[in-house]
């Protein structure tokens, strides 16, 4: 038997939270190591993942399954493909990036160990594939981001984290509903009761109305994680409220949790059902991306500003799942690690503002650029892949959204194209009045950027360079699997998806020189 | 040769490169001059592959170099891939001939600025985004350089961003833009939907062949049209150009001149065929809007006293002359006229920037004045550049502006008639910057001493201390070094001969549009035996006369003083245009957003805590006896055991 490599991304990561926590207080070097050496580790293996990944392969690969609770059907199902490959590994990199680039300001030890457990959930909720492990690894995500919001957030930081445990909560329970539900309903067809995804997605037909509620109650939960308008009040609030790190994962990668979600255990599992609520969800999706642009314009605080750019950035990947295309939904994997990247390096940026001037109040700071160039520079080269700037990731993943969402969804992507414009005019103003201008008495002495930032930065920017340049080595391990996800919808429902004429050769029609 | 396409926007990348990581080290003026070099060898390369392709038959005028796959997905395969074709190697010509003289001038412009390596950072960026532009073989990559080079454009724009109106004026360039990309965007959209590619090629071949409906077509030509109206600043969004002058002049020049705004013509110039077979009143909207601009944009210019600005309304009221020719289906002309303003325009520019120089970052006209004999050679060059603009023969301007009338008239007298009037309009308002700055009485011994009186584009802190070298000249103007003065001697050369790549008098002398023929066959307007042809001469005539009549106004009222300057507010204003927009987004706009984040945070967002509050209330007393950490954990735990038991309870029920 091969590695079990899936298992030791869950594995390594909780015994190293385990390990972090039974080691005494008064070593905090010896925490700091263990804590460093975990998710490094864990993201060498992710890196070896991608490269060990059959880039053509649909399917899911690396599987790993172990009957657990065997009377009611449930096992150890591990899988990674396409879909969750990068996800997977962005989680891999960002963890270690965190752990060594940040330091929390007090209690190294349970904040490390509420990280690593967090990356364990993070990991275990990508990979699993059978709903109950699945949602035991969803809720596992929630104590430690609760705590860390809690524990270790700004002023307001017990409200936020209040709001943010409660409303998951909240979504949650639907779905928990929906997944005993559904596994129910499954035993009747499949004579055996089974909490197993790829066997209740390929086996079991559920009655049209029946298929419906299940997907609503699926849906509200992962709405309530991405989130789509108007159930995201409680993002700003964690957002602004959350430690560096704390943001830095939440909007990584947590936010995802949702997209992925309504992928895996949305559209895959009740196709008929998302097909049918697809003008729903693209309707909430476009409403998302210009209300999430609108908002962020008007924000005060920095770090509410990059908040709501995420309510309209994951409003382009909504838009993308629920147009049924090879390109937007490609597009809209793509850019669930496009966003984790930029508005990851966006969240470590202002937190490396507020270490330096104690404050996030746009109003507050004021010509960084002429005081800190290179600090300036990072900041821009981040900014414009929000934006979505061509060379740069975020373009590729919007570009593919919208084109591929343009075939199925012609009106809804008119208007969602117009949130470009409105991403240029609130990042550009921020950035206008925070770092253009003379620098005032406050913000003469800012310091520049620092070794130890820089070296956090880097990874992010060469990847933004990267993946914008040449995204096809991504793009070629997301695709097969896309497909195989829109062929699966079309046996279930008779969807077809839309085709595009062939070109017409170059040059078969002379015009005659005059 | 041709097969090397990819060295001329590879060159300018290596000296983009070589800057970000040595800059500080090169240093002023070493960086200059590395960036020069890099865009000077570009044009080397580039003037290869013209020969190359000259040396070929015109069929075989059209070589694709494919890098790589830039964005496969399913049927939508874009490859990062450049066309070498007559078109767009015209266009690297220009870009990397022009270019380099002007990074030559900003050597000598820029000395002593405290960025000065940065600057050639951008302008390199700037010059790669241009070529990838005009040299990419599909929209895609054409939109990469699109928005690159409406990038580096912001970062110029705001070069001294310490300047508000600088930092203002570049984020307003930014914005505006994206306006036209929207378009831009929804063009490619359809192009994929009802094509299945985007590259040129199979489009422009679509088209050709009838597979393209003409609703489609229509569709996507009018949505380039939005993406070119923002690029090339015309009417409605042309508002960002004249606020772009807030950059270094070499950059109002190079960008806002020459190259990066006359991308919108080459766009539509690029999908000729596309346009070709729209419906009417696609040429009607490109030719009326290009029209409305230039007349609009020449009264605004006539009462502007900013130096450049008077050059930035000139500028957009050309920019609408080459869409006038677009709209007429006079596509060489487009191309002519967009080559030779690049020269002359270039050339006013730098012109004026050698003025600035001189003047100690002086901008106010009405503080210029007898500069032709302390400034010999700038103004010499200068007033090459007034009568290519102003349409005197023999120099370039004239030829080209006759072309695009000619064609005009072809599509229409009404058009012709107009085009006419904002031809009359260039000539004064031109005339009357030259008098008013280089001749007349020398009105800056008045103001010398005021330091703090400039214009609103006035000094800035900054670059003044960085020309303190300069300072020690007190404030009697100078002439600028010669650096700056040979790219002026250069470009006033191209002005007096530009137009003899293309003269009116025999079909031998079309040497353009033999060299265009294979991009542009298929939708250029064929205008032999219509009336303007068999009257060319007459034409040429009336050509003459309105320009002479121009400037003898201008010299009548400006020079002479025999009637007072018609200059009022209101055209000083810009018709209040850009006003009244600011008032809009700063009034109503600002507030409606306003307005939705104060419903998201009390509506939307108070729902929920109205919600939550109650559930606080339940919750209050039992909280109210713990505090700290304890209270969280006991939270926790009780959420756990609460979700536990539910758990339990569920599953055994329906157990």
């Amino acid at each position: 038997m091969s590695y079990p490599i899936l298992t030791s991304l869950v594995a390594v990561p909780a015994v190293g939270a385990l390990l972090v926590a039974l080691l005494s207080k008064n070593r905090p070097e010896w925490v700091k190591l263990v804590a460093i050496l975990t998710s490094v580790f864990t993201g060498a293996l992710t890196v070896w993942l991608l490269s060990s990944f059959e880039t053509a392969d649909p399917g899911f690969q690396f599987v790993s399954k172990h009957e657990w609770i065997k009377p009611w059907g449930i096992s150890w199902h591990l899988g990674v493909d396409g879909i969750s490959l990068f996800l997977v590994v962005l989680t891999g990199v960002l963890f270690p990036l965190v752990i060594v680039g940040i330091d929390p300001h007090h209690d190294h030890k349970r904040y490390l160990s509420w990280m690593l457990l967090l990356e364990a959930g993070m990991m275990g909720s990508f990979l699993s594939l059978d709903l109950f492990l699945f949602f035991v690894f969803f809720e596992i995500v929630l104590v430690p981001m609760y705590f860390l919001i809690g524990g270790w957030g700004y002023e307001g930081r017990i409200y936020a984290a209040t709001k943010f445990f409660l409303y998951t909560m909240v979504g949650s329970a639907f779905m928990l509903v929906g997944i005993v539900t559904t596994a129910m309903l499954a035993r009747e067809q499949l004579g055996r009761l089974t909490f197993d995804l790829v066997e209740i997605a390929e086996q079991a037909d559920f009655a049209t109305n029946t298929a419906r509620w299940l997907f609503l109650a699926f849906a509200v939960a992962f709405a309530v994680k991405v989130p789509m308008f108007p159930l995201h009040t409680w993002l700003p609030d964690a957002h602004t409220q959350a430690p560096t790190g704390g943001s830095v994962i939440l909007a990584g990668v947590m936010l995802k949790l949702g997209t992925y979600g309504l992928l895996r255990f949305g559209v895959y599992l009740f196709p008929e059902a998302a097909l049918w609520s697809r003008e729903l969800f693209l309707t909430l999706a476009v409403i998302g991306i210009l209300y999430g642009a609108i908002a962020a314009t008007m924000q005060k605080d920095l770090k509410r500003l990059v908040a709501y750019s995420s309510v309209a950035h994951l409003g382009f990947i909504v838009l993308g799942t629920f147009a049924f295309t090879s390109q937007a939904i490609t597009g809209a994997t793509m850019q669930m690690i496009n966003h984790g990247l930029s508005t990851g390096a966006l969240f470590l940026l202002v937190g490396m503002i507020y270490e330096r001037r104690h404050t996030r109040q746009i109003a507050e700071l004021k010509g960084l650029q002429k005081v800190a160039p290179i600090f300036a520079a990072a900041f821009m080269v981040v900014m414009l892949s929000s934006i979505g700037v061509p060379g740069l990731n975020g373009f590729i993943g919007e570009y593919l959204i919208l084109i591929g969402s343009f075939l199925t969804a012609r009106w809804w992507t008119v208007v969602a194209a117009t949130g470009v414009i409105l991403a240029a005019l609130y990042l550009l103003w921020a950035y206008q009045r925070v770092f253009h201008g003379e620098p005032d008495e406050a913000n003469r002495s800012f310091p520049e950027l620092r070794i130890r930032e820089a070296a956090v930065l880097l990874p992010f920017i060469g990847l933004i360079v990267f993946t914008g340049v040449y995204p096809k080595p991504m793009l070629d391990r997301i695709e097969p699997s896309v497909n195989a996800l829109i062929t699966h919808v079309s046996e279930k429902t008779g969807y077809e998806s839309p085709d595009t004429p062939e070109p017409v050769e170059v040059g078969t029609h002379q015009e005659a020189q005059p | 040769m041709v097969d090397v396409v990819w060295l001329i926007p590879a060159l300018p990348l290596a000296g983009f490169l070589v800057i970000l990581l040595f800059g500080r080290r090169l240093g002023d003026p070493g960086a200059g001059y590395l960036a020069t070099a890099a865009i000077g060898s570009s044009f080397v390369v580039t003037a290869a592959v013209f020969f190359d392709l000259m040396s070929m038959s015109a069929e075989e005028r059209r070589h694709v170099s494919t890098l790589f796959q830039w964005v496969p997905v399913g049927d939508l395969r874009i490859d990062l891939a450049f066309l070498a074709d007559p078109l767009s190697i015209t266009m690297c010509l220009f870009v990397t001939g022009i270019g380099t003289l002007i990074h030559l001038y900003a050597v000598g412009y820029m000395h002593g600025d405290e960025r000065f390596s940065k600057f050639f950072l951008y302008l390199n960026l700037f010059a790669l985004s241009m070529l990838v532009l005009v040299l990419g073989e599909n929209l895609l990559v054409t939109f990469l350089g699109w928005e690159g080079v409406g990038t580096c454009s912001y970062f110029l724009i705001s070069f001294w961003h310490e300047r508000e109106s600088a930092a203002t004026a570049g984020k307003k360039a930014f914005v505006t833009n994206r306006v036209g990309d929207w378009g831009v965007m929804m063009a490619m959209f359809l192009a994929f939907e009802a094509v299945g590619t985007i590259s040129y090629g199979g489009l422009n071949a679509a088209a050709e062949s009838g597979a393209l409906s003409d609703t489609t077509a229509t569709a996507i030509a009018a949505m380039l049209f939005v993406g070119a109206v923002g690029k090339s600043a015309q009417l409605p969004l042309y508002l960002w150009l004249p606020d772009a002058m807030e950059g270094p002049t070499p950059v109002s020049a190079l960008i806002h001149a020459a190259t990066m705004v006359t991308a919108g013509v080459f766009l539509m110039t690029r999908v000729n065929p596309v346009i070709a077979v729209s419906h009417e009143w696609v040429t009607w909207l490109i030719a009326i809007v290009g029209l409305a601009t230039a007349l609009f944009a020449a009264t605004i210019a006539v009462a502007q006293h900013d130096i450049k600005k008077v050059l930035a309304y000139s500028t957009v009221s050309q920019l609408g002359f080459m869409f006038l020719a677009i709209g007429s289906g006079a596509y060489v002309a487009a191309i002519f006229h967009m080559i030779t303003h690049a020269f002359f325009k270039a050339l006013l520019f730098l012109g004026s920037g050698s003025v600035i120089h001189g003047m100690h970052h002086e901008q106010d006209m009405r503080r210029m004045g007898a500069l032709r004999k302390l400034m010999p050679v700038t103004a010499v060059t200068f007033i090459i550049g007034w009568l290519a603009i102003a349409g005197v023969p023999p120099f370039a301007g004239f030829w080209s502006k006759d072309e695009i009338l000619l064609y005009t008239y072809a599509k229409s007298p009404v058009l012709y008639v107009l085009g006419l009037v904002a031809a009359l309009l260039t000539a004064y308002y031109m005339t009357r910057q030259v008098i008013l700055v280089f001749f007349g009485e020398a009105r800056w011994k008045d103001h010398a001493h005021e330091h703090g009186a400039h214009g609103d584009l006035g000094v800035h802190d900054d670059a003044d201390t960085a020309h303190a070298d300069h300072a020690g000249h007190a404030h009697t103007p100078h002439e600028s070094p010669a650096i700056m003065l040979i790219p002026l001697v250069v470009l006033a050369g191209l002005s007096i001969v530009g137009g003899a790549m293309q003269l009116p008098f025999s079909k031998d002398l079309h040497f353009l549009e033999k060299w265009l023929e294979p991009v542009i066959g298929f939708g250029e307007a064929d205008i032999t035996g219509t009336w303007p042809y068999d009257n060319k001469y007459l034409l040429l005539g009336i050509a003459i006369v309105v320009a002479l009549a121009g400037i003898a106004a201008s010299v009548m009222v400006y020079a002479k003083k025999k009637a007072t300057p018609i200059e009022p507010v209101v055209l000083e204003q810009g018709w209040y245009y850009d006003r009244a927009v600011t008032a809009f987004m700063g009034g109503p706009g600002r507030k409606a957003f306003d307005g939705i984040a104060w419903a998201d945070a009390k509506i939307v967002d108070g729902a929920v805590n109205g919600v939550a509050k109650a559930v606080e209330g339940a919750a209050g007393q039992v909280r109210k006896t713990q505090s700290g950490f304890v209270r969280q954990y006991a939270a926790a735990l009780g959420v756990g055991v609460v979700l536990l038991l539910g758990w339990f309870v569920v599953i055994r029920g329906i157990l």
